[in-house]
């Protein structure tokens, strides 16, 4: 069963196309996790699932509607996006910014509700952002920040979560803290999630359903255990390696190949 | 899995939070309408014929006598109420442009959709020699044909904030030229005028200039009002206002159509008033302390300060009563130099 | 335009340069309400035989065109500092509100000290253009991000709208310096007689030999404060020599020819297309070129109103407008 999916998307920025005739199909209630080389298109795919941008050709579809389709604000209530880059506005407090998730749910009529207030603490008790609330949201440090971040996509109370490189710009202990607060969110509220990260060893320990982007097509899709061997990592990243299994999480670990150096014996393999 | 206790915490601080900001807006909004009202009084007893401001309210309440009434009404109340609802639209078309370009000096008056208002106007007066109201209409036109061309040129894709401001800009250094280049070929006489106009002034404002402003801001602010929710969710960034269901292109689109007017009509009104648009709504986020554009907390700090600057331009130096353009101009400048200041003592941060 | 950069293609592109500019001052003084043929020119130039088409060359023609060269050639290369010191591709000093701080303190010249020469317009034209910079630059700094592009280009706006406040408040109560300010304000090259040229040449030669000097610490800064640094370059010193230049040659070209847009803009923006981004080439590209772009502007300006003339600072705005709205819908100025 699947919610989101694309179709034969061809995506393109400016004039250079970035993927052509892509298909790519997001499991239900799996936590997805889109890896590759840089510019192989795996953010695009990403932005295009969540219709940030129009696909050249092809269409995504949510519940079987093209997603272009269906009224922005329905498909905000479905599927909620951590973009890249967000701008905290100034004197921004954290109750503010989280509250703000909550505008697909409002309208003109509809301001604000008993309902929205559960939704925007409940939010902030997973993210374990409630001490913080009243401070400004441009004083906290950048773990504290993308918390706070995810606290308002959450807020949108989505099924579908999409998460562009949430941990790109977060030390090792906060990245581990977004990533298994991720996995609380899909394991114990059944969301469905879909990260694009650039560590390989995170995506093979937090993901249920791996894809391997290179050059805008997958190469590989599935549970990491299946498919993540020396082969692939060779495939897609262009990285002679060794997969072990992660001693913590029993999940592939890739450790690099040692450089060669001239002269020494190689070690044994 | 998750503690009642830091949840409960969470919930009360929240609640908290959301209760205290818009008491303190509220606040500020009252307060603001006193002063108003107050500059009012003082702004139309101020003249060559000074009316004490007991006076005022009498005439203004139909208790006054024959002479002062007659002041009042015809030239007084015409001319404040100008300057109050100018001062508004400006307040207000400086919100929305600081929030769509996404930088505290992007304002109208700055990024050049004045600056067709003003050569449309200086055509008239040095070229067609039209009165008043007919420099009014052209100015109008001006703005909104400049505008158009603004955003037409700035539109790749959509319209990213800097983009505008930039081609606005460019757009108006050409049309500066164009000004110069008129006032070089003009008459003497027709150069004062043109000058007087382009700085901005109140002088001889009547019932013809309070009507139509009062009927296009009667539109124009309420639109505003509505447009504010989804401009607040685009400060946030194009994809999450996007993630959020806000139709970004649309929202962009309308707000600027909305400040392109509320320029126009204020420009028609009384000239380009420098400054208004930039301060006012910085001046009111200050007050407030609130998030997001405050677009009409900012209409209300721009009627206070266009009433103030006029007043101030009549009584500064008795004999040469000043443009309010003058003293709105000082007043930027001032704020550009606290700017400097504040970055000083802040450092390079 | 994938020329291969060589030194020898460089040198030969300026050749071609000069040669064009060679070409421009020809036509400038052969163009012009009364057409002087350019083999007559040619004559003229040497032989002063007191004729009415001889005072038209050496009285009116050769100073405008001298002048031309010499605002040009300042304005070219000010702009071309100014895109290397703030790392900023759209930094012009109309822009920036540089010009508006020479303008303001010379009509506070004439306002307040009745001042009415050449050489007195340049001090005052220094000091308001040396304010005025580190105004903008201190504004345009404020702020998370820094001196973006955008943020010194709205800083420079707002700061010669401030400034333009001033100066309407003074020339409406001064209808004297009205009159005067009004034709300046345009800017023109015409109307000034070889006095004001030699009065404010020699700050302009300054500035351009301070340029050029610059060029190689310019080269390692643009890589960055730190990778400049890195390289041995002398950041605070550089910043200050530049700052002076820019000064010195803004300050003497707005004083003599009034404000001028969009050259400074555009012009470095051709030499970097034909000549790379190496100061040492930019630089003089610039103060080639520029005079080009000038003089051509001023010979339109002759030729479109006759037997009147459109000033060249109107006709520099008019071309040079479109150009910078071209610049900004290209892309790769995206990233501001």
């Amino acid at each position: 069963m699947t919610r989101l999916l694309g179709e034969r998307l061809t995506l393109s920025y400016d004039d250079r196309t970035v993927a052509a005739d892509l298909d790519v199909t997001i499991p239900d209630g799996s936590f997805t996790v889109v890896v590759g080389p840089n510019a192989c298109g795996k953010s695009t795919m990403l932005r295009a699932l969540a219709r940030m941008i129009k696909p050249r050709e092809g269409q995504v579809l949510l519940d079987g509607h093209a997603i272009t389709s269906l009224p922005s604000k329905e498909v905000a209530r479905r599927l909620g996006l951590l973009p890249q880059s967000s701008i905290a506005p100034d004197a921004i407090t954290v109750a503010d910014l989280v509250a703000r998730g909550r505008y697909p749910h409002q309208g003109l009529l509809r301001q604000w509700s008993p309902r929205d207030e559960e939704a925007v603490s409940a939010a902030m008790a997973a993210t374990r952002v409630g001490d913080l609330a009243d401070r400004h949201v441009d004083e906290l440090s950048g773990g504290q920040r993308q918390r706070v971040w995810l606290a308002m996509a959450l807020a949108q109370e989505t099924p579908l979560l999409l998460l562009d490189e949430p941990t790109t710009f977060l030390d090792i202990t906060h990245q581990i803290e977004v990533l298994d607060l991720c996995a609380e969110l899909h394991e114990d509220q059944g969301r469905t999630l879909v990260a694009v990260l650039h560590d390989l060893n995170h995506a093979c320990r937090y993901a249920t359903h791996l894809i391997a982007m290179r050059e805008g097509a997958i190469v590989a899709e599935g549970d990491p255990r299946t498919i993540v061997d020396a082969d692939l990592v060779e495939a897609v990243f262009g990285l002679r390696c060794r997969v072990v299994d992660d001693p913590e999480t029993g999940t592939p670990l890739v450790v690099p190949a040692a450089r060669r150096r001239a002269g020494a014996a190689s070690s044994s393999s | 899995m998750i503690a009642t206790a830091p949840a409960q915490r969470g919930a009360a601080a929240l609640a908290a939070v959301r209760r205290a900001a818009p008491r303190r807006t509220l606040g500020v909004c009252g307060g603001l309408t006193l002063a108003v009202l107050a500059l009012l009084v003082v702004a139309v007893g101020t003249g060559d014929y000074p009316i004490a401001p007991l006076d005022v309210v009498k005439a203004l309440v139909g208790q006054g006598d024959s002479a002062t009434s007659f002041v009042v009404e015809t030239l007084r109340l015409p001319r404040a109420l100008t300057a109050l609802l100018a001062g508004a639209a400006l307040g207000a078309a400086g919100a929305i442009f600081q929030s769509v370009s996404r930088n505290p000096l992007g304002s109208p008056d700055i990024i050049g959709f004045t600056a067709g208002s003003s050569a449309a106007a200086v055509f008239e007066i040095t070229v067609i020699g039209g009165g008043t109201v007919a420099v009014a209409a052209g100015s109008m036109i001006g703005g909104l044909l400049t505008a158009l061309a603004v955003y037409g040129l700035a539109f790749r894709d959509g319209v990213q904030g800097y983009r505008l401001v930039l081609v606005g800009i460019g757009i108006s250094a050409m049309l500066e030229a164009l000004v110069n280049y008129l006032l070089t070929r003009a008459k003497i006489e027709d150069v004062q005028a043109a000058s007087v106009w382009l700085t901005g002034s109140l002088n001889g404002r009547g019932w013809e200039h309070v009507w139509p402003t009062l009927a296009a801001l009667g539109v124009l602010l309420p639109a505003c009002a509505l447009l504010q929710r989804d401009l607040k969710m685009v400060e946030m960034g194009d994809d999450t206002a996007k993630a959020l269901g806000v139709s970004v292109e649309r929202s962009r689109l309308s707000n600027i159509v909305v400040g392109v007017l509320l320029t126009a009509v204020a420009t028609a009104a009384c000239g380009p008033v420098a400054f208004v648009a930039l301060t006012a709504p910085q001046i009111a986020r200050r007050l407030t302390g609130a998030t997001g554009p405050g677009v009409m907390t900012a209409a209300m700090m721009g009627a206070a300060l266009m009433l103030a600057s006029d007043v101030l331009a009549q009584r500064l130096f008795p004999s040469t009563p000043l443009p309010v353009g003058v003293v709105t101009g000082a007043l930027g400048g001032l704020y550009l130099i606290w700017l400097l200041a504040l970055e000083a003592r802040r450092g390079r941060a | 335009m994938t020329l291969r950069r060589s030194t020898p293609t460089r040198a030969a592109g300026l050749l071609v340069a000069l040669a064009a500019l060679a070409l421009v001052v020809l036509l400038s003084i052969s163009v012009g309400a009364k057409p002087i043929p350019p083999h007559r020119v040619w004559e003229l130039l040497f032989h002063d035989d007191g004729s009415q088409d001889a005072i038209v060359v050496h009285d009116l023609r050769i100073p405008r065109t001298v002048l031309g060269l010499l605002v040009g050639a300042a304005l070219g290369v000010a702009g071309a500092l100014m895109q290397a010191l703030t790392r900023n591709p759209l930094a012009d000093p109309g822009l920036l509100g540089i010009n508006a701080g020479a303008a303001t303190a010379i009509v506070l010249g004439v306002a307040l000290l009745g001042v009415t020469s050449a050489t007195g317009y340049v001090w005052f034209g220094f000091a308001g253009a040396a304010l005025a910079s580190v105004i903008v630059y201190g504004i345009g700094a404020q702020g998370r991000s820094g001196a973006t592009p955008v943020r010194l280009a709205l800083a420079g706006t707002a700061v010669t709208a401030a400034l333009g406040a001033v100066v309407n408040g003074i020339t409406i109560v001064d209808t004297r310096v009205l009159e005067r300010y009004r034709f300046w304000v345009v800017g023109a090259l015409g109307g000034h007689d070889t006095d004001t040229i030699r009065q404010v040449a020699p700050f302009m030669v300054v500035g351009l030999l301070l340029a050029l000097a610059l060029a190689r610490p310019l080269n390692a800064l643009a890589l960055g404060e730190d990778a400049g640094r890195a390289l041995g370059a002398h950041v605070g010193r550089t910043r200050v020599a530049g700052a002076a230049a820019v000064t010195l040659l803004c300050g003497a070209a707005t004083a003599a020819a009034g404000p001028i847009v969009f050259i400074g803009l555009t012009v470095p923006h051709v030499a970097r297309a034909l000549c790379g981004p190496d100061q040492r080439w930019v630089l003089p590209y610039s103060a080639v070129l520029a005079p080009v772009f000038l003089l051509t502007a001023d010979v339109l300006g002759r030729v479109i109103d006759r037997p009147g003339e459109i000033e060249v600072g109107v006709v520099c705005a008019f071309l040079g407008g479109p150009v910078f709205v071209a610049l900004i819908r290209r892309r790769r100025i995206a990233q501001l």
